[in-house]
């Protein structure tokens, strides 16, 4: 029975043990990966032309799509504070919600979400499918490194593009609100304006912007790393793009958590 | 950093072993291939050639054992020499690994383009002369996607010998065109030969082709070069495992993969089965 039990107990530090190794392992690469490509963005020649593409792929590809999510759920945010405020005689708060929510947190999460399930999985296809039909080789026997050559430029053009993606969602998550606030509940349009601007402080954006840019860093280096490990034909390319899209989420999201957490206990 | 012959041996593997995931690949494979020569590396598929290929460009690197170019071991350089020493080796890939973003030409003129500081023209110029070279004119501006398996081999082996590479190393020149294109890839990994003084590793299971361009033949089997010589030596050897793999029979001392020859005298029967079930 005890030697049941020690076996038992054994097997659970094993299987533990090696999930604690896989754990450190992958957060490991992640790192590697990024201090590599922070190197490579200082190193010149920085490849224009590829810089300008992704900017044109991440930043006006995407711009369409942001648009009408962040405005649809201005307009829903609208309706759901009024269903609350209602109750309280206080729709004129509206507006301050709207534009406080949108700023500080949905703003950036739905930016970086819709980026990171169009441009995130796009690029682990791509870089999947290079790995898989050993164009990554053949990069390197050309004696270009991979990360410079593939990842630097994506990741300078995703830093600069989720930002001014964010900014642009924003302002349009406002307008959802600033349309249902006046048009449907009935709120004068100078009154709604003065609400959403007068609680909004810079610090607001900053935060929120701060965000994007996390996020950003997290999309691209996520997403690029599970391109680079795809083993594993069209199968292995199909995994990659979904692992690459579920840990950008999460991590998105557990980032999101923390970075609020951070800004309202240290940054107030 | 030139690997001009100032050593006559060009490659040397000592004892190299890889492993993945606990498969050992390769366990101790030891072979030095002469400046100049073509050394054509012949075993079953999934045996490691591709693998042992993979590390004389640098792309693996060993678990145990060294590679040596020009007395140079490519585990102990910086990336940066290494990659000097890879822009005198050219790769022809299984696949031919084109880029498919870039056309034909930026494909071919990718080397020149990162490293020689050359002009545009003159750019375009190489990339011609080397499309001319493995018999292909004006499909400068197509897509990978848009050409067959045999032009697609036939541009990645330009993109090999755009940078005027001292070594050149084919995976599988052979495999998946056809026999008349085969042949003419042989002709031209000849003419590469005594023209340019390429160092040149072969990796094929295709005797015929092994036959044709070796200088020497040598035979990989369970992660070890089992025998080395000349074609006409591989020919004579009395290794029963070289004698089944270069005169491809069934029968003898290889086994591995495949099936049990009694499962075959025993089809008819198996059929007959299935025949009266589907009854």
């Amino acid at each position: 029975m005890i030697a049941r039990v020690g076996l038992s107990l054994f097997q659970t530090l094993e299987v533990s043990g090696a999930w604690a190794v896989a754990l450190c392992e992958y957060v490991g690469s992640i790192a590697l990966l990024f201090v590599q490509t922070v190197g490579g963005c200082f190193i010149r020649p920085l490849r224009r032309s590829a810089l300008i593409y992704e900017l044109w792929k991440i930043g006006l590809q995407s711009w369409g799509i942001v648009s009408i999510a962040s405005l649809f759920i201005g307009m829903v945010l609208a309706f759901q504070s009024a269903y609350q405020m209602q109750k309280l005689a206080a729709e004129i708060y509206i507006a301050s919600l709207v534009a406080l929510s949108i700023v500080r947190e949905i703003g950036p999460v739905i930016t970086a979400l819709i980026v990171a399930g169009r441009v995130g999985s796009s690029i682990a296809a791509e870089l999947g499918t290079m790995k898989v039909t050993e164009q990554i080789d053949a990069l390197v026997t050309l004696a270009a490194d991979p990360v410079r050559y593939l990842v630097v430029p994506r990741f300078v053009a995703m830093v600069i593009a989720l930002p001014l993606l964010t900014l642009w969602a924003d302002a349009i998550g406002i307008l959802g609100g600033f349309l249902i606030g006046t048009v449907k509940l009935g709120v004068l349009p100078s009154l709604y304006w003065k609400m959403t601007t007068i609680p909004l402080v810079l610090k607001d954006l900053t935060s929120g912007l701060l965000k994007a840019v996390i996020f950003a860093v997290i999309i691209c280096i996520v997403s690029c790393f599970e391109g680079f490990r795809t083993e594993g034909g069209a199968e292995g390319v199909g995994r990659a793009t979904t692992l690459a899209v579920v840990s950008s989420f999460i991590l998105i999201i557990a980032a999101d958590c923390f970075f609020t957490a951070l800004f309202y206990f240290v940054w107030t | 950093m030139s690997l001009a012959p100032c050593h006559f041996r060009m490659i040397e593997i000592q004892g190299l072993v890889k492993s993945f995931n606990d498969h050992r690949v390769l366990e101790g494979v030891d072979l030095t291939i002469q400046t100049g020569e073509t050394m054509v590396i012949i075993g079953r598929s999934g045996c490691g050639k591709s693998v042992l290929l993979k590390h004389i460009i640098g792309l693996l690197k060993p678990d145990e054992g060294r590679v040596l170019i020009n007395g140079v071991d490519l585990n102990r350089l910086s990336t940066r020499r290494l990659d000097g020493v890879r822009m005198k080796c050219g790769m022809l890939f299984q696949g031919a690994a084109l880029f498919d973003s870039m056309t034909v030409e930026e494909n071919v003129g990718f080397a020149l383009r990162e490293h020689a500081s050359l002009s545009h023209d003159a750019i375009r110029q190489r990339v011609q002369e080397c499309l001319q070279v493995v018999g292909l004119k004006g499909i400068e501006g197509l897509i990978p996607a848009e050409l067959s398996g045999g032009m697609r081999k036939r541009v990645g082996l330009a993109r090999a010998l755009a940078m005027k590479p001292e070594i050149l190393l084919y995976d599988e020149p052979t495999t998946g065109i056809d026999p008349i294109m085969g042949d003419w890839i042989n002709e031209l990994i000849i003419t590469l030969r005594k023209q340019l003084k390429v160092t040149s590793v072969v990796v094929t299971h295709d005797m015929r082709s092994a036959d044709k361009v070796a200088n020497r033949i040598a035979m990989l089997y369970n992660g070890k070069i089992v025998e080395v010589g000349t074609p006409q030596q591989i020919w004579q050897s009395p290794n029963p495992i070289v004698q089944q793999f270069i005169h491809g029979r069934a029968v003898g001392p290889i086994q591995e993969g495949l099936p049990d020859p009694s499962v075959l005298s025993n089809w008819g029967n198996a059929s007959s089965a299935c025949g009266e079930r589907l009854d």
